[in-house]
């Protein structure tokens, strides 16, 4: 009972939240707005058992990717709001009319799939040797994904050597 | 009932009321300090000897007139100070202030709670406190405050990561992220941590003065630079709130450094029997004293230390602290492995 | 009521079409790097809410590489903005066309 009212504020938040961030008009409002969106997003990921994944969003997510954001919606702070003139090629009204139809479409399929049960599950893989949620996540980082562990590292290497070149005044 | 609601909650409450009223007079001890430092005796008219002098403080700052700039933005402009304290103040959750203790025919622990994932819980609270700093300066509209927010902020998530990399060795070596499992892995390796990772302690302490922008790394906030940095638009009540967030912070790094690397609520030699007349001084007591010589020290480098210049700065934090914190990261692991 | 993934299936989803709606509507480029971090989000707690029904923490191992890779894009990304922004002055992505015909 204390489960669902959680579960219903938090997507009740994270689902007002989005819609302000792509509906404001203001960008820093927006990126205020995805903020608030990310930590609540952190608190479903408490609600479903995985705090080590809840401090990761926050500490990255909302506290590291955002501020980027944010330091650049400041850099490039316009006079004239940008979304001055409209290109005639936009078909804007179709494409909400599309996204519309979308969610209705996606709103039946869940409330018809209320009347199927379940389908049975295979059993779970190979047992972790560790207990608690950091340590699990830990461990199959280290043993099984370590391939795509250091692969994410080279990426992360090569996005932070990319973005230092691209914002670099002279070169 | 009473075990998950009534407790936490006046625990909550003793903790907050205790570190604000510690805040305000936190005050009044850096300036006392600094003036004895500068063989003058600081604020001595208000109370005797100066005590009442927070209370002055904090009524000038009520009754004075609130501005808020024509053009800036209400909302942020309104929201920036709370943004800077409520992650100073809602770590005081996972900070232990001592074990298990019985009282009043219960077993009460001296802290709010014990999350198993404590101390990155810490981290990530404190990277959500740059926001504030950023908001203050754009919602001022006006050019000195964004100048100022926008370095002090580059400069806060520059030592940030160097603090997080050293935090990262220490939980190697305690083997949990829960505050309370690392004052325990003190006791049971007896060994306060700073004595086995020195050099992560000295990072820590240098990142944590940068990251609440205390002097020597106070650019961001000097009244000489930038007309008074990011909270220059700000008046009475807000930039109070200003204050005291910093102030918070600096007794929040000065708990956490005590938990980490000096044993927290453990009296020196926790194991050594010989020394056991000393457990009529309680635990708590122990966890206030140990952090209050940081708080101490860290008013102390703000007497003696000149300013770091911008450009220093931030080369301190990326060329030097990160490699030494990389190269502590790796030589701890080293360590662990082979001798173990 | 007993929340399933089912649940967080529909959140997700909603979620993920709101990103896109962002991205398809709005012209600001930013905007539309904020609803592309919106999509990964919804992906994510899809991950996560399976991650806890199957009780297997291979979800949350998924979920942490997402956000990873959401870092390096956003970085890049916002680099490329920046770049763009000193030549043209301009965030906005129809007046972006300098490779077109």
């Amino acid at each position: 009972m204390g489960q669902a009212i959680a579960f219903y504020t938090l997507a009740a938040f994270i689902l007002g939240f989005a819609v302000m961030v792509i509906s404001t008009k203001d960008t820093v409002h927006s990126v205020l707005f995805l903020v608030l969106d990310f930590l609540f997003v952190a608190a479903l990921y408490v609600l479903l058992g995985a705090p080590f994944l809840a401090a990761i969003q926050i500490l990255v997510y909302a506290g590291g990717i955002v501020v980027l954001y944010l330091f650049v919606v400041m850099l490039v702070n316009l006079k004239r709001p940008p979304e001055a003139h409209q290109d005639p090629h936009r078909m804007t009204k179709f494409g909400l009319g599309l996204s519309v139809a979308m969610l209705v479409e996606l709103g039946m399929i869940g409330a018809s799939s209320y009347a199927r049960s379940a389908p049975v599950l295979v059993a779970p893989l190979a047992a972790i040797p560790v207990s608690g949620n950091t340590e699990e996540v830990g461990w199959l980082l280290y043993t099984s994904y370590l391939i795509p562990f250091e692969i994410a590292s080279m990426l992360l290497l090569v996005a932070m050597i990319g973005a230092i070149l691209l914002a670099k005044r002279e070169l | 009932m009473i075990d998950n609601f009534v407790i936490p909650l006046v625990k909550i409450l003793i903790v907050l009321n205790a570190t604000l009223v510690a805040v305000t007079y936190m005050v009044l001890l850096e300036r006392k300090v600094i003036a004895w430092a500068q063989s003058r005796l600081g604020p001595m008219r208000v109370g005797p000897y100066g005590i009442l002098q927070p209370v002055a403080d904090a009524v000038k700052l009520m009754i004075k007139e609130d501005i808020t700039p024509a053009r800036a933005d209400k909302w942020v402009f309104t929201a920036a100070p709370i943004i800077t304290m409520v992650p100073a103040l809602i770590v005081y959750a996972v900070i232990p202030f001592g074990p298990e203790v019985s009282l009043f025919g219960r077993q009460v622990t001296l802290y709010i709670t014990d999350v198993n994932v404590g101390l990155l819980y810490i981290v990530s609270v404190a990277s959500i406190g740059v926001y504030g700093l950023i908001l203050a300066g754009y919602a001022s509209n006006s050019k000195y405050p964004l100048l100022a927010s926008l370095r002090a902020s580059a400069q806060l998530i520059s030592y940030e990561v160097a603090v997080t990399l050293t935090l990262v060795s220490v939980i190697m070596v305690a083997g949990s992220l829960s505050m309370v499992s690392i004052v325990r892995a003190q006791e049971s390796q007896h060994v306060w941590f700073a004595f086995i990772q020195p050099v992560a302690f000295v990072i820590f302490f240098i990142g944590g003065l940068a990251e609440t922008n205390r002097a020597p790394f106070d650019l961001p906030e000097a009244e000489q630079e930038l007309t008074g940095g990011f909270h220059t638009e700000y008046s009475g009540m807000r930039f109070a709130l200003f204050f005291l967030a910093e102030y918070a912070n600096i007794i929040v790094v000065s708990s956490v450094a005590t938990t980490l690397f000096f044993g927290g609520w453990l009296r020196p030699f926790p194991n050594v029997a010989a020394l056991s007349f000393l457990d009529f001084i309680p635990s708590w007591t122990w966890f206030l004293i140990k952090s209050f010589v940081f708080l101490y020290i860290f008013i102390w480098v703000r007497a003696t230390l000149p300013r770091y210049r911008y450009d220093q700065l931030m080369r301190l934090g990326w060329k030097v602290l990160i490699p030494l914190a990389i190269a502590n990261l790796v030589v701890t692991g080293i360590v662990k492995v082979l001798l173990l | 009521m007993l929340i399933t993934p089912a649940h967080y299936m529909m959140l997700s989803a909603a979620l993920f079409i709101i990103g896109v709606i962002g991205v398809m509507v709005r012209r600001n480029i930013i905007i539309i790097f904020m609803s592309i971090e919106l999509i990964l989000n919804a992906v994510n707690i899809n991950l996560v809410a399976y991650s806890n029904q199957l009780q297997n923490a291979i979800g949350q191992v998924f979920a942490v590489f997402v956000i990873a890779v959401a870092a390096a894009e956003a970085a890049v990304g916002l680099g490329i903005i920046l770049a763009f922004y000193r030549n043209k002055e301009t965030v906005n992505i129809d007046e972006m066309n300098v490779m077109r015909w």
